[in-house]
Formats: structure tokens, C-alpha cells, sequence
């Protein structure tokens, strides 16, 4: 194909995507603009019916819970597959200590990574009551240890993040959520559905099985970063090892 | 829709061409990272704070990092 029928290629389609684009949007309810009844209904019934300051969290681990245990498995699935493929080409040997080293850097990076230790529980703990969550605050707590690791403690970074631990947490993480769930059918109810107590709104000890999911959420995601980031380091070091 | 709004959404219509235009793989990933957090503050001006975090952590922190990490592996 000559460049010239390329771009007449791309004209043709770039035009008619843009028509086609503009007719969508043209159509579109005016900005701001909310009629949706569900969305309305749950952020009225939320705090009274699973005292859930957050409606959003209301929604993930509740309303929606079931939604959130496949997104965890996916999460679970394709951390699982990178480190089936990393994992299994490389024998489980001490590595090497990484060759530079700063003290200033060092002092810095244990500061930042015991300040982002407290807020990831900070905003896990606050899923139900304030913006955030599992997802989110397993994240920054991931990169907590992700810090220590910048901070050039390579080795502290793996006796902190052995391997047997971050499966058991990942592993435990995603199926206590579907364990949580389980515990509601036990109960009587229907799967996931919020089995209490609820609490007062607003206290750290509210919204029942949600704030439960959170955790379970927490550890998956967290631990799943860490894995994730710690299979791609390792197969850095390798590579760094085989070429000198 | 409020000029806030409108300029965060210029903001936003600014870097995401800028990534799509950035071809050195380093400087791809700080456009990456920058677009992420014009998306953060529409989302924050948007009244959307639960998806702003998630943007903020996965966009701006942990995605760069994993292509970082990605570029050093490739370049040994």
C-alpha cells in the first residue's frame, strides 16, 4: 500500500469517525445533566440502609459486590500469569546487593515509606467513610515497599516481600472476599449481601461485610503490586546479571 | 459547565495528544504520567473523588513505574 492510499485511507475513516462522533455526542443528555433512577435511588437509601458514608464503596462492595469478585479474579488471574511465566524460567537464588548506596537516600526513602505505610491503612480504613478503599489504599501501601526498593535497600526490599507471603496475602485477599461471601449465604441471605452489624455512619466500624470486602480488596490489590512489581525486578536482575 | 470545568478539560484535551505525539520511550511515560494527573484534577473538579484516587495510584504512580521498569529490562 503506497502512502498516498494510506492517507486517503485515513482521511475517509478519520472523517467518517469524526461525523459519526459529533451525531453521538449531539445526542447526548447536556453536562451535568443526571436522570439516571438507580444512580439517584442508591445515593438516597445507602447511609440509612448500610449506614456507608461513601456511596461509592456502598456500591463496589455492596450493591455491586459481585461485580468487584470478578474484577478481583481478573486482577488475581493476570498477576498469577506473570508470575507463573517470570517465575518459572529462574531459579529462587539470593541476588546480589545493588551496587550504589546513599544513606541521605536511604533515610529519605524509610520516611516516605513509613509515611505512605499509614496512609494506604489510612484510606483502606476509611473505604466506607471517606473517598477511597481496598483498591486504592492497596496500592499506596504497595508502594510503600515499591520505596524501599528506590531507596536502594534491594535486599530489605526482598525480606520484606518474600514470595511465599505475598502469595499467601494475594491468595487469602481474593478468596476471603469470596469466603465473605459465602459467609452471607451461611447466613441465610443471598450471596455477598451485607450481613452487618452496621454501626453508627461515619465511625471507622460501620457498613457491616463492606468495610470486611475492603480489607480482603486491600490485601489482594497490595500484595498483587508487589508481586507484579518484584517478578519484574528480579527478571531485571537476571538480565543485569547475564550481560555483566 | 462552570470555566473550571471547561479548563480542566482543556487541560486534559492538551497532554493527551502529547503522549500520542511523544516517540523517546522515557519521555513517553512522563507524558503518560502528566496526562494521568490533568485526568486526576478533571475528576476532582468533576466531584469524582473515589475515581480520581484510583486514577491518581494506578495512572500517575504504578503505571509509570511498571514501564519504567520495563524500559530498563529492555535496555539491559
Amino acid at each position: 500500500m503506497t502512502r498516498r492510499v494510506r492517507l486517503a485511507l485515513f482521511g475517509v475513516s478519520a472523517g467518517g469517525l469524526t461525523a459519526l462522533m459529533l451525531w453521538a455526542v449531539s445526542g447526548l443528555p447536556a453536562f451535568g445533566d443526571y436522570h439516571h433512577r438507580y444512580g439517584i435511588l442508591l445515593n438516597k437509601v445507602a447511609v440509612s440502609e448500610r449506614h456507608a458514608t461513601n456511596v461509592v464503596t456502598a456500591i463496589v462492595f455492596d450493591y455491586r459486590g459481585f461485580d468487584t469478585l470478578g474484577e478481583e479474579f481478573i486482577l488475581f488471574a493476570s498477576v498469577m500469569g506473570v508470575a507463573l511465566l517470570l517465575r518459572d524460567v529462574r531459579e529462587d537464588a539470593e541476588r546480589p546487593r545493588d551496587a550504589t548506596h546513599s544513606d541521605v537516600l536511604g533515610l529519605v526513602g524509610i520516611g516516605l515509606a513509613a509515611a505512605l505505610l499509614v496512609l494506604g491503612l489510612y484510606v483502606v480504613a476509611h473505604g466506607p467513610i471517606t473517598p477511597g478503599g481496598g483498591f486504592q489504599g492497596g496500592i499506596v501501601l504497595a508502594s510503600a515497599f515499591v520505596i524501599v526498593y528506590l531507596a536502594g535497600e534491594y535486599r530489605a526490599y526482598r525480606r520484606l516481600t518474600p514470595h511465599p507471603a505475598l502469595d499467601l496475602v494475594e491468595g487469602t485477599g481474593a478468596g476471603g472476599y469470596a469466603v465473605i461471601g459465602i459467609a452471607s449465604m451461611l447466613l441465610g441471605s443471598a450471596f455477598l449481601h451485607n450481613f452487618g452489624p452496621f454501626g453508627m455512619p461515619g465511625t471507622l466500624a460501620s457498613a457491616g461485610s463492606i468495610a470486611l470486602l475492603n480489607i480482603a480488596v486491600a490485601l489482594e490489590v497490595s500484595a498483587a503490586f508487589v508481586l507484579l512489581f518484584t517478578e519484574f525486578l528480579e527478571e531485571l536482575m537476571d538480565t543485569r546479571l547475564e550481560t555483566g | 459547565m462552570i470555566p473550571l470545568q471547561a479548563m480542566a478539560i482543556a487541560l486534559a484535551a492538551l497532554f493527551a495528544p502529547l503522549v500520542v505525539l511523544t516517540r523517546d520511550l522515557v519521555r513517553l511515560t512522563m507524558a503518560a504520567s502528566l496526562y494521568a494527573f490533568s485526568l486526576v484534577v478533571l475528576f476532582v473538579i468533576l466531584q469524582a473523588p473515589d475515581v480520581a484516587l484510583s486514577e491518581l495510584v494506578v495512572g500517575a504512580v504504578a503505571f509509570p513505574i511498571v514501564i519504567v521498569v520495563a524500559i530498563v529490562m529492555q535496555r539491559g
